[in-house]
């Protein structure tokens, strides 16, 4: 019911006072309602539920928080790497991903 | 697609379960609130990879598992009517009432209709002028922003044939009274990450101080509830309770103002029943006084029906996290998404139909030992 899905906003025009945007979810596109949205832009990923968009999607924030957990993924498979965590680990008072993983950098 | 196929990466899935491993040295019980992480925990058998110190157990956050007996009653009532057209989510057309549910009314030749967005119901207003269009307004905060837009752009057009049935919860007043309960068990949560878009999370800090509990706002792939996971672990095993933001990426701390501002406008909170949990002061939302001519319970004087629910299932101890939904003798037998005795068991959403579809019943033998 809370179901939100992440789409990319292509297209935006004006129905009366209605803002409404075109987003496309793959390789299908909807009509979108943006009033709660009115910072989003052509080219944006905003959130949709129920057919409005709910939130815009925080590109840097997203860059920044999966660079992270791709070092994660990395670290399975580097040893040097892993040596490199623990010893940052045990510096580290931070216990969230993102403290651990600024403390290997 | 982007936002959600890096999301679902084994390798980091993985790596992120390993984490979890190497920080537990106890047992710990786990709530996530929503009913739509539920099913990617068990979609992806996420219980099952992490390690066994980590129990999770399900909340109490899927409306349609939620909405009381008696707001399906008073819909069945208005369906049946031959001037109205009942537009609703998908998902409570078999949620059963103390007699029928609305796919009975259906078939009996009631008008009743499918909607993906409340503005559908609003179109098919304008579109019948001689139709009452009544548009079942159900969910948690997620979807307030978008059935208060309903109610308001129907008042701005003028719209005379237009009402909503309303039947909205609240999350933080269910997690206070899951957490005062005696025979709570849960001691970390995974807050709901499109709930909290919506209204941020500031509110739950007040939460984490009063119950020394760890909340973290998570989102709904495998990975980010995995890295909520090792969030609430760490803080668990370090003794701390504050509230952290796992899905950043849509959620702040103040949510969204456009969204919230609708809400004050055009609802205010009111007591709610919880189908299995019982009268929550301050729990939902009702239209305000001003929409009251969009209001169906006003306009079909239906305010005062109420119904008892029936004690066949043990919905109410799933909805509490205090049971499994295998935990119940009718699970699987007398208790199918076919031919459901209680609402977890009608949603995709509930915790008793993820378990259903996702085929944890073949484990009965090792879950219940």
């Amino acid at each position: 019911m809370c179901l939100a899905v992440p789409g990319k906003l292509v297209e935006t025009e004006l129905i009366g006072e209605n803002r409404v945007g075109t987003v496309q979810f793959g390789g299908i596109k909807r009509s979108v309602f943006l009033d709660f949205v009115p910072e989003a832009e052509v080219g944006d990923y905003v959130l949709v539920h129920v057919g409005f968009a709910i939130s815009r999607l925080d590109e840097e924030e997203a860059q920044r928080t999966y660079q992270l957990l791709e070092r994660i993924g990395m670290l399975e498979t580097d040893p040097e790497l892993e040596a490199q965590e623990s010893q940052a680990k045990t510096e580290a008072r931070t216990p969230s991903l993102a403290g651990t993983l600024d403390a290997i950098h | 697609m982007r936002y959600i196929d890096e999301y679902r990466d084994p390798k980091i899935a993985q790596a992120l379960v390993d984490k979890i491993r190497e920080r537990v040295t106890r047992p710990w019980v786990l709530m996530e609130i929503c009913g739509g992480q539920t099913h990617t925990l068990m979609r992806y058998g996420i219980d099952e990879l992490i390690p066994k110190q980590v129990e999770l157990v399900h909340g109490p956050g899927c409306p349609v598992c939620v909405t009381p007996i008696e707001i399906v009653d008073k819909a069945v009532e208005i369906a049946s009517r031959p001037d109205v057209t009942f537009v609703s989510y998908g998902d409570m057309l078999r949620v059963p009432g103390s007699k029928a549910d609305l796919f009975h009314v259906k078939a009996q030749g009631a008008d009743v209709r499918i909607a993906y967005s409340p503005m559908e119901a609003v179109k098919i207003a304008r579109a019948n002028p001689s139709r009452r269009v009544v548009f079942f307004a159900i969910g948690f905060e997620t979807t307030a922003p978008a059935n208060a837009m309903a109610a308001w752009k129907a008042r701005e057009e003028g719209l005379t044939n237009f009402s909503e049935l309303v039947s909205h919860v609240l999350v933080p007043p269910a997690i206070r009274l899951l957490l005062n309960s005696p025979d709570n068990r849960v001691q970390g949560f995974i807050a709901p990450g499109h709930v909290c878009t919506v209204m941020g999370y500031w509110e739950y800090k007040a939460l984490a101080d009063e119950f020394h509990v760890p909340i973290v706002v998570g989102g709904f792939e495998p990975v980010d509830l995995l890295e909520a996971i090792w969030m609430l672990v760490a803080q668990l095993e370090e003794g701390r309770a504050e509230v952290e933001n796992q899905y950043a990426r849509t959620v702040t701390s103040e949510g969204n103002q456009p969204a919230q501002r609708i809400i004050e406008q055009v609802f205010e909170v009111a007591d709610r029943k919880w189908r299995g949990i019982g009268s929550i002061p301050s729990s939902g939302l009702r239209l305000r006084p001003e929409f009251a001519a969009f209001d169906a319970e006003k306009i079909f004087g239906l305010e005062t029906l109420s119904a008892e629910e029936p004690a066949d299932c043990i919905s109410a101890q799933v909805l509490k996290g205090l049971k499994k939904p295998v935990d119940c003798p009718a699970f699987g037998a007398g208790c199918t998404p076919e031919h459901p005795l209680g609402a977890p068991m009608v949603s995709a959403e509930g915790a008793c139909a993820a378990y259903y579809q996702y085929r944890r019943h073949t484990n009965l033998v090792s879950c219940s030992l």
